[in-house]
């Protein structure tokens, strides 16, 4: 395992590598591509840190636990709630905060924050070349030039190898509340989920999970803000939506966080046995896709717009939903389903072209998590 | 301003080229007669002109990609054009070029509530996005000065930001999906109705592209339930490094208004001479807005006022019904034109740490006297992004050029305090120049790499937002291939 503890040295050993490399910050999301293992966790650390300008600078190996406590002391945090993998892929080790911007993680608040890419500012990487590169800056609003900081975010190490990144930080809030329907069907839930986003109470996750141990199906409302604000909100809520279902209003704190923990984190699919897909899809169609899959389990979040679902080991799952506004990605499956489906979506050939052209500027000897999102390309 | 020289083998081509659009599309829609190709000789950045060869209206998607399959074939530079609103030339053409105007392609061609989502053609005008939901209580929250007459085309090709962009984000963060035209007539989809569309986030590199990636000819934007209400209380301070210190009090509070925007004495006498605002005599005036139902926005004001109240305020004044709401916004929004009444100016947009804010502020006072120009400060305090407004006098020679030399200068300053050339306009041509200042040769070359990907005879708006020297090995292999 190569380790190095500065950006130029990491510059040097891609500059000389012979052979494919595998990026990896913590290795806790099993992004699992081959090559010689290379490392980000030797550069770490908070560069900068201005609380009243809403800006953090890390450098990429930063532990994701070093972040959040650094956060809570000026109490404030990541809004886009990045998910843990480690229950969910069982592995071991840190999440840096590299793996979180490498794959563009986002939880259940990207429904109403933005997702990971949507806090980046700034990037420091490294490409295929070996060449110290740097897009954006430190600032909340950037059009000077080309946006490489989103084109870098959610590229899974696969155009360079990223070193440092500039985030916009969001204070947390004081309260929350979460309005609790049980027993609806898949598609009374997402229209209910579909009417609260829709509303302008300001919901901070829409969650439905079909499949629970009790046997009821929970849909799950939250609302975060100040305390005052999160009273009425939760109450005007729970009236609109006393049309599906007499809801009920859960306002213990402790009790919330741990719920939209195991939402974010997929916890009823720890323990369980199958493959997990994440599917992106127009969240009106979550129902319909869903039932498309016949899968063993699945969760909605982002009000219908997102699908994790468990399914039967090596289950073509795209094969099953066909053509829709949406991808799928295997996040957890053995290295044989993995090679034979892919882990991302095949896209569209002239989109496939121009990520592969992309790439081969980056990183001209595909060496950089090489073939890791490469799709074969659509007919 | 340097461009590069017309291709005169392009000019001579003229003729076969009309000829050709003309097949293509109505006849109405080549602008051919150089009496009328003047209209797009320049865009909001007015200092600078030079008609094009001739100007295009395309009616749909089929007939972009018809025109930039012949403008590939014939090798002719093609600068695409929303609402002709940019202040950094970034619609402004070359002789040689072929103007690509979206106006005439303004429908919406879906609005789905269920998904918070609406689908455009890309000529529409920002505040006809919004239009287009109201009814419903929908609104599309990127929100420009020139919301009225600017496009969406222009809006992603710039990454527009607006008032409002504190809490809902900027046009990046609000666009779901494209429907783009490739420089060799391609048409490529790109996202949808569904968050975080697969593969590399294309989206993002091409939302601020400049209109060098592609020409986007319809997108799916998000829209928001519009909240209960909204509330701005106006604050006027003795001092700039006060009103900074009050802004970054607010934002470390936890409130998140949806707008801080900040106006200096210059900004404050002249909009309240021209709008009759009604403003304090004070060196820095907020205007801090929030949103929600009535008691949530007495929450939220309560906190913010306490904060303002311990940076002992000259003035403090919360609205208290819709008139005088529109009262305190009145002399924000009609900053720019009152400016306008008494000088020309030249607007930059430059974006700084806020915490820097006092000291920027102040060297741009200095920079002021040292070039004897006078400056107004307008701008978004939550974020940083500075509107400083130099004055000068259009007809007095040299005065244009020393406008300019400032503004380099100011820029050149907001880069060297962490901050960026620009927040929301762009580069165009304006800051082309200055770009060696924020970027090192190798973070372009990167940038350029991509347009290579997208556009490998660099004829979509070639001499914009990169120095011409940096792109000119390009430009050239791209001339001599034809």
């Amino acid at each position: 395992m190569m380790t190095p503890k500065t950006e130029a040295a990491l510059a040097e050993l891609v500059a000389a590598a012979s052979g494919p490399l595998a990026i990896q910050g913590g290795g806790t999301r099993g992004f699992a591509p081959k090559g010689d293992p290379l490392s980000v966790a030797g550069l770490s650390g908070i560069e900068l840190y201005e609380p009243g300008a809403l800006t953090l600078v890390v450098q990429a190996g930063t532990p994701m636990a070093e972040i959040d406590a650094a956060l809570a002391k000026e109490n404030q945090r990541l809004p886009f709630e990045p998910m843990d993998h480690r229950g969910l892929m069982g592995s071991a080790g840190e999440p840096t905060i590299g793996g979180v911007i490498a794959g563009n993680i986002s939880g259940p608040r990207r429904i109403q924050s933005g997702a990971a890419r949507d806090y980046m500012l700034g990037v420091r990487f490294v490409d295929g070349q070996g060449t110290r590169l740097r897009n954006g800056g430190r600032v909340m609003k950037n059009v000077t030039g080309y946006d490489l900081v989103k084109l870098m975010t959610g590229s899974f190490g696969t155009l360079g190898v990223l070193t440092e990144v500039a985030l916009k930080v969001l204070p947390r809030t004081d309260a929350a509340a979460c309005i609790m329907l049980e027993g609806l069907s898949n598609e009374t839930a997402i229209e209910a989920l579909s009417n609260a986003l829709g509303s302008p109470f300001e919901v901070s996750g829409a969650a439905h999970l079909p499949h629970r141990p009790d046997g009821a199906a929970l849909t799950m409302i939250r609302i975060e803000g100040f305390e005052g604000s999160v009273a009425y909100r939760a109450d005007k809520l729970k009236t609109v939506l006393s049309a599906y279902a007499p809801g009920r209003i859960e306002a213990d704190s402790g009790k919330i966080a741990r719920l939209w923990a195991d939402v974010r984190d997929v916890a009823p699919f720890h323990d369980a046995t199958g493959d997990v897909w994440r599917i992106s899809c127009k969240p009106s169609e979550g129902p319909a896709l869903a039932a498309k899959m016949q899968a063993t389990s699945v969760i909605f979040d982002w009000g219908g717009g997102l699908i994790w679902a468990l399914t039967r080991e090596g289950t073509d799952l795209r094969a099953k939903l066909g053509r829709y506004d949406g991808h799928a990605t295997l996040v957890r499956a053995d290295a044989e389903t993995r090679a034979r489906l892919g882990v991302f979506q095949p896209q569209p050939a002239p989109l496939e072209a121009l990520s592969a052209g992309l790439r081969a500027k980056f990183d001209p000897r595909n060496i950089l998590n090489a073939g890791l999102m490469q799709t074969r390309q659509e007919a | 301003m340097e461009m590069p020289p017309p291709n005169p083998a392009i000019l001579a081509r003229k003729t076969r080229l009309v000829a050709r659009l003309q097949e293509v599309l109505a006849t109405d829609a080549v602008i051919h007669d150089t009496a009328e190709t003047k209209a797009y000789e320049c865009d909001a950045l007015t200092a600078y002109k030079c008609p094009p060869l001739l100007a295009v209206l395309p009616s749909s998607t089929e007939e972009v990609s018809a025109v930039l399959r012949i403008c590939h074939q014939e090798g002719v530079p093609v600068v695409p054009r929303g609402a002709g609103t940019s202040l950094a030339g970034g619609a402004m053409p070359t002789a040689d070029s072929v103007i690509l105007g979206v106006a005439r392609m303004n429908d919406v061609i879906e609005t789905d509530y269920a998904n918070r989502v609406i689908r455009v053609q890309t000529g529409r005008t920002n505040l006809s996005v919004t239009g287009a939901v109201e009814e419903n209580g929908f609104f599309y929250a990127p929100d420009p000065s020139s919301q009225l007459a600017c496009a969406i085309a222009g809006n992603i090709a710039m990454n527009s930001g607006g008032a409002h962009c504190l809490k809902y984000g900027v046009t990046t963060n609000n666009l779901m999906g494209v429907t783009m035209v490739m420089m060799d007539g391609a048409v490529v989809d790109i996202g949808g109705s569904h968050m975080d569309a697969g593969g590399l986030d294309l989206l993002g590199v091409i939302c601020g592209s400049e209109g060098q990636l592609g020409v986007v000819t319809e997108a799916t934007l998000r829209i928001l339930r519009q909240p209960e209400g909204a509330r701005p209380v106006l604050m006027g301070f003795d001092s700039a490094e006060v009103a900074g210190a009050c802004v970054s009090d607010i934002i470390k509070a936890g409130v998140l208004p949806v707008a801080i925007e900040y106006m200096d004495r210059l900004c404050i006498e002249t909009t309240d001479k021209f709008a009759g605002a009604g403003y304090p005599d004070c060196e820095a005036l907020l205007i801090v807005e929030v949103e929600g139902a009535p008691e949530e926005i007495d929450e939220q004001l309560g906190v913010i006022l306490q904060i303002a109240r311990r940076h002992d305020p000259v003035e403090l004044r919360e609205s208290t019904s819709p008139e005088e709401s529109a009262k305190i916004w009145l002399g924000r929004k009609s900053a720019f034109g009152a400016i306008g009444q008494i000088n020309d100016y030249m607007c930059l947009d430059g974006t700084i740490p806020v915490s820097a804010l006092p000291y920027v502020l102040r060297r741009i006072g200095e920079l002021g006297e040292q070039y004897g120009l006078q400056v107004g400060n307008v701008f978004h305090a939550g974020d940083g992004n500075m509107h400083p407004l130099i004055l000068f006098d259009a007809n007095k020679p040299g005065d244009l050029e020393l406008c300019e030399a400032m503004g380099a200068d100011v820029l050149r300053l907001c880069v060297e305090v962490g901050g960026c050339l620009t927040g929301e306009h762009g580069v165009g041509i304006e800051k082309r120049d200055l770009m060696p200042d924020q970027y090192d040769p190798a973070d372009l070359e990167a940038q350029m790499a991509v347009k290579d990907v997208f556009d490998p005879a660099w004829l979509l708006n070639p001499a914009k937002v990169f120095p011409l020297a940096a792109s000119a090995p390009r430009r050239e292999v791209a001339a001599a291939a034809e």
